[in-house]
């Protein structure tokens, strides 16, 4: 019998000398890399087109959406983000049959429209951890296109501050007999530093124009509302203090970015400085920038990077990681795994809240994915190290358990105004989700956020500490108790609200000491983007379209 | 655009001596609030121009406990909706009780 071990490494070497013909080593022309990709790509292959929050492999993805359909069709999409146009086009040319993704932001309106319409097989929608984690057991990539600043001639790969993704891609391809083809945005002598060894690169594609960046995570704060300082303040005086929440992670929305540029002014004022927010897993957010000008924060370990951040980085490594280059070394997947293991505290808004807690972003018509809220916004249950704020929130939640066997509890707060957008009410009946997955057959609604991993609701409204309810119905209430006009929160049983504030399960502004005519934009540390360049002396760059000077 | 008009009996009147005073601004989502000091001692009149229709029953609890917690006798607003949320509404009302608390024109 002629058995043989070694299949896929055959496979994958008659791949690259395909592939070879149309290199010089290992650069491929862009106007080659069509054809590359018809040479070294085989129908149904799993296909990892590097599509991060940020950084996108664009020429990659154009050249993949032009392939030959007789030569290359039904390809099986593993990627973690679908936020170009090109990666939907795929499915609707037949390049792209199958797709295993984690977050669509801007895309999510036409996702929604190509999974009713039945144009994509969907696998399932994941959070970055767990698609990462499934690179490794049974979604391995046969070829990974990815996106980088340079490389030099053998291979090495630079990606500049917006690695994000890419170490883990490359790892599960490379190591697993598959095809790493990356496009860079120029070729170099020497590297500034090699995120990518070369010998996990097979070849190289010298875009015409830079890969495509979007600047995700700047809030201008000319656009924060009294209401959302409201809130931001109740957050830190009534959950931020109490717990002295030091190691955490900020969702994107206004009313994290209030929270951060409150902590100079409010939380100084307060004296907090020190106690809390002195570590984080955050992407380099702008509005951060005065809390660390002003001695809060000792260090950031980030996802990706930011667009006009790169020289306020560089000259701030105290604070951020860097490599030897100087640049921001950015890790999505080390950096999920510290929000999971090391935060204690998760912080973000969502659109959708049920009576159970639970939350969810997507609505019927849209379906943005998960993203990494997931991980961040879940109690890790392999967690075994104590801190303060943990051994509190556990201690709530379970007062009779014994202290050394009691597990700690991540705090994961949910922060909001009632009423959102249009003035569509921030707390529901019944999720959108749950019409959704019956829609499309779903097994599980796409829930953001399960509401018993959720600790705290806060709202301009209070704060209701899910931790101290005792009974679903109590939980009910607490939610009620916080959702101010709307339907849900008009509904609820007075008395009840009375005895859940009485025990201190909902906090109003005044039992904080806190009025909310104080909530005033006088507040905010910066109040403009222009505000936030000279806090950093000019080293911050924001893009154009947060420019109006 | 709706109309609607809200009457209260209230505990006492409001304080200080100024007559008059305007906050926020017509845009949208958000509202202007001109407040005068022109009814009885016990009295207190909301009227409302907004641009969101169908939010009668939010109005009526936004103004309901409005009025039970500032009691702004002797005053009638006139609000500018341009779909302001219930919470903006709220904090502008409670401004213009204070603006108008205080003393002078």
């Amino acid at each position: 019998m002629n058995t043989s071990w070694q299949n896929n490494r055959a496979a994958r070497d008659a791949r690259i000398a395909a592939g070879a013909g149309l290199a010089r080593g290992k650069v491929v022309e862009a106007h080659d890399a069509t054809r590359l990709l018809e040479a070294v790509v085989r129908p149904g292959d799993r296909v990892c087109l590097e599509g991060d929050n940020q950084k996108q492999a664009d020429l990659l993805s154009r050249a993949l959406l032009a392939v030959d359909l007789s030569r290359i069709s039904d390809l099986h999409m593993v990627q973690s983000g679908v936020v170009l146009p090109e990666h939907l086009d795929l499915f609707d040319r037949g390049v792209a049959k199958r797709l295993d993704y984690a977050y669509s932001g801007p895309q999510s309106a036409r996702i929604a429209r190509m999974l009713f319409g039945g144009k994509i097989e969907l696998g399932a929608v994941h959070t970055y951890l767990e698609l990462f984690a499934r690179y490794f057991i049974d979604l391995t990539p046969q070829v990974a296109l990815i996106a980088a600043v340079s490389a030099d001639r053998e291979g090495n790969l630079y990606t500049g501050p917006n690695t994000e993704d890419t170490p883990t891609v490359v790892e599960a391809t490379a190591f697993k007999d598959g095809i790493v083809i990356a496009q860079v945005n120029e070729i170099v002598e020497t590297v500034p530093r090699v995120d990518i060894p070369a010998d996990r690169v097979h070849f190289i594609v010298k875009s015409d124009t830079p890969f495509f960046v979007e600047p995700l995570f700047t809030r201008d704060p000319a656009a924060i509302t009294e209401g959302q300082i409201l809130t931001a303040m109740l957050a830190i005086k009534g959950i931020y203090a109490p717990y002295g929440v030091q190691r955490l992670n900020h969702g994107i929305g206004f009313s994290t970015a209030a929270i951060e540029l409150l902590l100079p002014t409010f939380g100084e004022r307060l004296g907090l400085k020190g106690r809390i927010a002195t570590h984080f897993a955050l992407n380099p957010h702008p509005a951060l920038i005065p809390a660390i000008e002003s001695g809060w924060v000792r260090q950031i370990h980030s996802f990706g990077s930011e667009v006009g951040m790169d020289d306020y980085i560089r000259a701030r490594s105290d604070v951020y990681f860097t490599g030897p280059d100087g640049s921001l070394r950015s890790n999505r997947a080390f950096c999920q795994t510290a929000g999971l293991y090391a935060c204690d505290m998760f912080i973000g808004s969502t659109l959708q809240i049920d009576l159970q807690g639970n939350s969810s972003t997507v609505t019927t018509s849209r379906i943005a994915g998960f993203g990494g809220a997931p991980n961040m916004g879940a109690d890790a249950r392999g967690r075994r190290h104590p801190s303060e704020p943990w051994l509190k929130a556990g201690a709530e939640a379970d007062p009779d358990g014994a202290a050394l066997m009691r597990r700690g509890r991540k705090l994961v707060v949910q922060i909001g105004e009632t009423f959102g957008d249009k003035n569509v009410p921030l707390f529901v009946e019944r999720l959108d989700a749950l019409e959704l997955a019956e829609k499309l057959n779903l097994e599980l609604a796409p829930i953001m956020i399960y509401g018993d991993d959720v600790t705290h609701i806060v709202t301009e409204e209070g704060v209701a500490n899910l931790l101290l309810c005792r009974t679903a119905q109590e939980r009910e209430q607490a939610i009620r108790g916080v959702a101010g006009y709307t339907d849900i929160g008009r509904r609820r049983d007075h008395g009840m609200v009375a005895h859940l504030r009485a025990r201190g399960v909902i906090r109003r502004p005044e039992d904080l000491g806190i009025n909310p005519l104080d909530a005033d934009r006088s507040l905010l540390a910066a109040r403009s983007i222009k505000d936030l360049v000279r806090w950093s002396g000019g080293l911050y760059a924001p893009p154009s379209k947060f420019r109006n000077w | 655009m709706e109309d609607l008009r809200f009457q209260h009996r209230v505990r006492a009147p409001a304080g200080g001596t100024r007559q008059s005073a305007i906050v926020g601004v017509v845009a949208s989502g958000n509202l202007e609030v001109l407040v005068e000091r022109v009814l009885p001692d016990v009295e207190c009149a909301v009227d409302i121009k907004t641009a969101a229709v169908g939010f009668g029953e939010v109005w009526t609890a936004v103004i309901g406990d409005f009025v039970e917690r500032y009691s702004p006798g002797g005053l009638r607003f006139s609000i500018n909706d341009g779909g302001a949320r219930p919470d903006t509404v709220s904090l502008r009302l409670a401004q213009a009780v204070r603006l108008i608390a205080e003393n002078g024109q």
